[in-house]
């Protein structure tokens, strides 16, 4: 979800123009190991560049806003992407939490010129606090008591924050746009609305009933909503929670009108596909990685590094003497026999069409994903690759149907991660469908 | 290019009866097949110069000597995928050909159901860490062919699902006939078509299976085979033909057929000297690893136009009582896979019905006769294409 925000981010614009990519979440897949890295390479980002990750607390997405603001700032670099994403984190299987639960992810980019809004003001509290935790080898989220991190935390902490922020600026709450809240659920959200002086027009819808609580990424996807329907010299205040807060002002440019074509947040939750039940959710979630029946084999570290632009940048080969696209690159062309004269040419931000599939109900996949959707497919521009299909109706899938690119974790075993891209069909809104 | 034709002779062949022979060891199946076809030879191991090993499991030649006590003999082991069998026969035959050995043999064997799993697993065959193959299992190669078939040649699944029925109850039928063949039971056609989806749109019956086995063969000089037995057979033609991957990296690649088995049989049967094979060929034991497999290779043999095998099968054309049996003893469906023992399987139908040893399946003075073998994707796997004929 990481590379998808941070690809429908950078859609159309120069990705050897970022400087940096900082990556924020509380459920990075390895303890120690960067995740920022892979996803560099999978948005095929320069290797020169600034990357660090941001995690162990829901403030890390507003954390890594910030800090990217003050390293373009200090003149160390001109664009930095900012990418926040949170996935599984989770608290035990059909409790409140479940209910509440969300995934999702945003990314900005944050440069020093031609803004979509001026980032004005930035305060900062740190609150060492035990409301809500995870130990290093813990799978579930515990907390506190509830009214304890609520009374104790949410409601005490966030307000005094906002109100020294605002009275330092000589700001009233009637002078903010739009403001985006942090809040654990839709009637503590509301409540402190209520407790802040917002009217209710002020404040970002936060979206519970369709993403849920998004964490880390909560409030960065509640101001890409707020963005979506900024007008020039609306003033946006963000509120990130966790062990403190984060506040920040931002004030929207002219250049808000320039902005097309993004996925978003609206478009995306507009062509949401339902899954199916309770029990197939349990399972995407809740189901540990060793449950797998069948583990698939163990990836080679080694040869994905050799591999590594074939396989995270998707690089195909484009032969110079016949101009076949192969994918995998190689060093004799398949057409022509040309000996190493291929050309790197990127697939991962090309549509397709699906030349042939099947859909298999005895995949050695975890039961709950199947049929697996097995796909070769062709794409624009030339060249043809075998991927699983994802996000599908098993019953939409047609050869000749449109398809595109998107960053996933293959499997996890041996306590490795092996990711590779697979193929999703490309929605358009009014397409809602149930996934079977 | 001389060819192959009628230098090298088959004076002796063995088969297991394959299935699921929990109670043996790959071992027992090895000397089983070799020490059968030895007795059909009227030959002692001592008199084996040579052997070719056939395996996609057992990796080195050591394995088939220390199995059966070999004396110091060169032993190679051959892989080819679901051509392995046939791909030592056809290296065997070579040695023979070049007058550097009299008598050889070959086996081929291998026991699956060791693995614990239903199906063939993918994890051993197919390289995970690279891109080239993420984890797909032998079904997804024929299933993507069949749902290609039916879009290239505007077939309905309704349609297709009937035709690739037809060929299963077939299939089973010739293997009711077979005491060696894994499955020995008739079905209806009702129950292909009902049968649960195992890779859409293949179901159950569409799928061979997934057994333990082992053949064997031996070979000697044509102008020796008569010291050994008047009714052996000859080899008329060898071909074999390898994928360079052009499925998956040409996009314009169609994969409604297998190039694999029409190269390798434009080889096999320039060498054989046949021009008509509907007219000539008496019975083919074909590569139905997957029903749709029968049908496309019907195709790409020549024995029907492309996109016309549904009309042959309506017509009960390739039938046990048709004019060209394919699959006359149950086929891969029926009579099951071991992988590195197929290829030599089907030839001892061949030797069989050629000696009219063939019992209740046996087909009236067959004179010619092939097996062929397909193994991996169509345009990235392997073909291989053996003419069997009656001596003069």
């Amino acid at each position: 979800m990481a590379v998808a925000a941070a690809l429908d981010c950078l859609d159309g614009s120069d990705r050897n123009a970022m400087d940096g990519l900082f990556f924020a979440s509380t459920t990075a897949p390895y303890k120690e190991k960067l995740t920022v890295t892979t996803a560099a390479i999978a948005c095929d980002l320069r290797n020169d560049i600034l990357t660090v990750n941001f995690a162990n607390s829901l403030r890390a997405g507003t954390a890594a806003l910030r800090t990217a603001l003050d390293t373009v700032k200090a003149g160390s670099t001109s664009n930095l992407l900012v990418t926040v994403s949170d996935c599984g984190r989770l608290g035990q299987p059909r409790d409140s939490f479940d209910q509440n639960n969300g995934d999702g992810a945003a990314a900005f980019v944050i440069g020093d010129r031609d803004v979509i809004a001026t980032i004005e003001a930035c305060d900062s509290l740190s609150n060492e606090m035990l409301d809500v935790w995870r130990l290093d080898c813990g799978r579930y989220l515990r907390a506190w008591e509830d009214r304890f991190v609520i009374e104790e935390g949410f409601f005490k902490v966030i307000p005094g924050a906002i109100t020294a922020f605002l009275k330092k600026r000589s700001l009233a709450a009637k002078e903010i746009s739009k403001v985006v809240l942090y809040a654990p659920d839709r009637r503590r959200h509301g409540d402190m609305a209520k407790k802040l002086g917002f009217a209710s027009d002020q404040v970002q819808d936060a979206l519970f009933g369709k993403m849920g609580n998004t964490w880390a990424a909560f409030s960065p996807m509640l101001l890409m909503a707020a963005l979506e329907e900024a007008k020039p010299d609306d003033t946006i205040l963000v509120v990130g929670y966790g062990n403190g807060v984060d506040i920040l002002l931002l004030k929207v440019t002219e250049n808000i009108g320039k902005v097309k074509g993004k996925r978003g947040i609206k478009r995306n939750l507009a062509v949401k596909l339902t899954i199916r039940d309770y029990e197939t959710y349990l399972g995407f979630r809740h189901s540990p990685p060793e449950g797998n029946l069948y583990p698939p084999g163990r990836p080679s570290a080694s040869a994905i590094l050799r591999d590594r632009d074939a396989i995270f940048r998707l690089y195909a080969g484009k032969c110079k003497t016949c101009g076949t696209v192969q994918y995998p690159p190689q060093r004799i062309c398949s057409r022509c026999r040309a000996m190493d004269s291929m050309e790197s040419v990127r697939l991962s931000d090309r549509k397709a069409k699906l030349f042939t599939y099947t859909l298999d109900n005895l995949a050695q996949i975890p039961a709950y994903d199947l049929p697996m959707v097995d796909s070769i497919i062709n794409f624009e521009g030339g060249g043809r690759g075998c991927f699983q299909m994802t996000d599908r109706d098993p019953r939409e899938v047609k050869v000749g149907m449109e398809v595109e690119m998107t960053f996933r974790k293959l499997h996890s075993a041996y306590e490795m991660n092996n990711y590779f891209w697979k193929c999703t069909p490309v929605r358009e809104a009014g397409h809602t469908k149930e996934s079977t | 290019m001389e060819g192959i034709k009628d230098k090298v002779a088959i004076v002796g062949m063995g088969c297991t009866k394959f299935g699921e022979n929990w109670q043996k060891n790959v071992d027992d199946l090895i000397v089983n097949a070799a020490y059968e076809a030895y007795q059909d030879a009227g030959i002692e191991q001592k008199d084996i110069q040579a052997a070719w090993f056939g395996t996609t499991r057992l990796i080195t030649g050591e394995n088939l000597a220390g199995v059966l006590k070999f004396d110091y003999i060169p032993v190679t082991r051959v892989e080819n995928l679901c051509a392995t069998a046939s791909d030592a026969l056809r290296n065997a035959a070579f040695a023979i050909a070049a007058g550097v050995y009299d008598l050889v043999l070959v086996v081929g064997a291998d026991k699956l159901k060791d693995l614990g799993t239903g199906g063939l697993d993918s994890a051993e065959i197919l390289p995970t860490a690279r891109v080239d193959y993420p984890g797909v299992a032998p079904a997804h190669f024929f299933a993507r062919m069949a749902t290609r078939y039916m879009h290239h040649h505007g077939l309905t699944y309704e349609e297709l699902k009937q035709t690739l029925s037809k060929i299963a109850v077939k299939n089973h039928h010739n293997g009711s006939l077979n005491p060696k063949a894994h499955f020995q039971r008739e079905i209806t056609l009702e129950q292909a078509i009902k049968a649960p989806t195992i890779s859409w749109p293949l179901g159950l019956f569409d799928a061979c299976g997934v057994s333990d086995g082992a053949a064997a063969a031996v070979l000697t000089r044509a102008d020796m085979a008569k010291n050994f037995r008047d009714d052996y057979i000859l080899i008329k033609g060898l071909g074999l033909a390898t994928g360079a991957r052009q499925g998956f990296l040409q996009d314009d690649c169609e994969m409604a057929h297998m190039e694999e088995t029409l190269r390798a049989s434009r080889q096999a049967f320039e060498m054989a000297g046949i021009k008509n094979p509907l007219e000539e060929i008496d019975l083919a034991e074909v590569h139905d690893c997957f029903t749709i497999t029968e049908l496309v290779i019907c195709e790409d043999l020549g024995f029907c136009p492309p996109g016309k095998a549904k009309e042959f099968i309506d017509a009960g054309v390739f039938e046990l009582n048709g004019k060209l049996a394919v699959n006359p003893d149950g086929g891969l469906k029926c009579f099951g896979h071991p992988l590195g023992a197929t290829g030599l399987r089907m030839v001892y139908e061949i030797y069989k019905q050629m000696q009219g040893k063939a019992g209740p399946r046996q087909r009236k003075h067959p004179r010619l006769g092939m097996t062929h073998n397909h193994g991996m994707n169509p345009g990235s796997g392997v073909g291989s294409v053996t003419i069997l004929g009656q001596r003069d």
